[in-house]
């Protein structure tokens, strides 16, 4: 399992309602439920991603958060999850406050731009970077919306949002945990009101 | 006839009720017989049972033929087979005719018993509800208590839709396919003209055509026509037909009778259905569909007609589908998610519009599998 995701888990409470933004398969909510007995609901927009989800047991619906959650009632889910979705959509700051709305927590993980490969791809090279983690040339990607460690803490800051937990994943973990904006690969985030 | 997935010849079954069944417009059967055709075999914890509602047109024979000469199989035979979707192999599979249908069912093509006289037009105006209320008597007939799922698309969305709410208990899964929790303007619209291309029938004859000898079948075929060009999309229409021309020339100079290639086809499914398909039955339908409002009893709000469900839903529309846009299948699952309720919904990219449902398309055979496939691990 990815490691935001293995740490999505440990902050899980047992029995959770969780809606998950961009689900892909379904197999973390499946896990989740098998192991944590949460009541989850996907969000996905991908056709196969859909089919696989609902073989795995797991609702899903076919929808693109991109255009609006406001099906969704407030505070109708204990726990919105968003793994590595924020940097592909047009609005991350509305689907952020939405996120906030229709769940009591929100659980947000993304790659770090500011990651020191990153900035020596850029600064070296003078090229956009490509790595294991960002495949993507600049012309094909569906990341669209790049931010650092530091650039969501100031948007958290301006929003209000309250950060409860922190945690960084990168190749040296003492590392991302001492400076998160050069050392780390990926940032999740735990937000409430 | 014959495929290997097919589930081979099938007979109709017909049974008998004795009601009394009340009826929503506050009549009642005294008596009544469904015609209804099941496929594969009943478990013996009676957990697999799956119930199909049909459609505006529909009847009971959803797959297989009826002889080897057959060459048209059951209208859903896409779907309902060995190793369908459907899966015989897996479920035992109920296909009725509903009430007030004209394929067996008691309806305004039967005797009324109280004045031996044929019912016709005075057949009680049958809703939804009062469908759900006849396909419980049959469940309770054939000894199923639960069904596994009720499915259904477009009209028969509905009653899917209806025995949530109805039967809370009685049903653990229901997809809803190309449907709506009411009608709008413009499908109530849609009917009416139907139903006043049958009636001006000067053969119509008030309803009692059958009495005269004769039928309405001009204005069945233009009803038919009109629901058909609502059933397709302009996509699907041009890509069958385009302008192509069955016979004529618009070339200039040339005073030639044209017939398009779309008209011919229309003229054919009209005359089809007007001679297979009963006026009155038509009218009865396309009334109930009209009438069908899912909040009806919940002060119009759907939220509070589904917090009182129990099964788990499939909602399913079809990006072309202009009869039942995919909006309304979206509104329905919001209402499903407002009210907590368990929900999945998917929507097919296809060309085909509101025929969609009828139609082997790969993403939607292959939602349906994975979700009867579900099914099938939560009640075997």
């Amino acid at each position: 399992m990815r490691l935001d995701l293995t740490q999505i888990k440990q902050w899980m409470p047992q029995g959770a309602r969780v809606l998950d933004l961009g689900c892909g398969d379904g197999e973390f909510l499946a896990n989740l439920r098998d192991t944590h007995q949460v009541q989850g609901l996907g969000l996905e927009i991908d056709p196969d991603n859909i089919t696989q989800a609902l073989a795995k047991g797991i609702d899903v619906v076919e929808q693109n958060m991109d255009k609006g959650l406001d099906n969704f009632p407030d505070q109708s889910f204990d726990v919105v999850v968003m793994a590595h979705a924020l940097q592909v959509l047009h609005y991350p700051d509305k689907v952020l406050d939405e996120m906030l709305r229709i769940g009591r927590e929100g659980i947000v993980t993304f790659p770090n731009f500011a990651h020191w490969r990153c900035r020596i791809h850029l600064s070296t090279r003078g090229r956009m970077p490509v790595s294991k983690f960002m495949p993507h040339s600049w012309y094909d990607t569906p990341n669209i919306h790049f931010c650092t460690v530091k650039d969501f803490e100031a948007l958290c800051r301006q929003k209000g949002f309250k950060i409860k937990r922190r945690e960084m994943v990168g190749e040296t973990s003492w590392l991302a945990r001492t400076w998160p904006n050069l050392f780390a690969t990926t940032a999740i985030f735990k937000i409430t009101r | 006839m014959s495929e290997h997935d097919s589930v081979g010849i099938v007979s109709p079954q017909a049974a008998h009720f004795d009601g009394p069944l009340a009826l929503a417009c506050g009549k009642t059967l005294n008596e009544y017989d469904l015609v209804y055709e099941t496929y594969g075999e009943l478990n013996a914890r009676k957990t697999n049972a799956i119930l199909i509602c049909h459609a505006l047109s529909g009847h009971h024979h959803a797959a297989g033929y009826h002889s080897a000469e057959d060459t048209k199989p059951g209208w859903w035979d896409t779907c309902i087979g060995p190793g369908k979707p459907i899966d015989t192999n897996v479920y035992f599979v109920v296909s009725l005719n509903n009430l007030g249908g004209c394929h067996g069912s008691t309806g305004p093509t039967s005797i009324n018993p109280e004045t031996g006289k044929l019912w016709g037009p005075d057949f009680p105006q049958v809703r939804v509800s009062d469908w759900v209320n006849s396909q419980a008597a049959l469940a309770d007939y054939l000894g199923i208590d639960t069904w596994a799922a009720v499915i259904g698309g477009s009209l028969g969305g509905m009653q899917a839709m209806q025995w949530s709410v109805q039967y809370p208990e009685r049903l653990k899964y229901c997809l809803v396919i190309a449907s709506a929790m009411d009608l709008s303007a413009q499908n109530i619209a849609f009917n009416e003209i139907a139903r006043q291309a049958i009636q001006s029938d000067p053969n119509f004859c008030s309803g009692h055509y059958r009495e005269q000898d004769t039928n309405p079948s001009q204005g069945l075929a233009l009803a038919r026509m009109v629901g058909h060009v609502t059933y397709l999309s302009d996509d699907a229409m041009a890509n069958k037909f385009g302008r192509d021309l069955r016979s004529g020339s618009i070339d200039q100079n040339i005073d030639d009778e044209v017939e398009f290639q779309v008209e011919s086809y229309l003229r054919y499914q009209g005359s089809q259905f007007s001679t297979a398909f009963d006026a009155n039955t038509y009218i009865l339908m396309t009334r109930a569909l009209d009438y069908f409002d899912i909040a009806a009893d919940f002060n119009g709000d759907p939220v509070k007609a589904f917090s009182t469900t129990k099964a788990q839903f499939l909602v399913v529309s079809f990006s072309t589908d202009w009869r039942f846009s995919p909006r309304r299948s979206r509104e329905i699952a919001n209402a499903l998610i407002a009210a907590n309720r368990p929900v999945s919904y998917a929507e097919i990219e296809a060309a085909e519009g509101h025929d969609a449902f009828l139609m082997p398309i790969p993403r939607y055979l292959d939602v349906l599998k994975a979700y009867l496939g579900r099914i099938a691990e939560d009640v075997l």
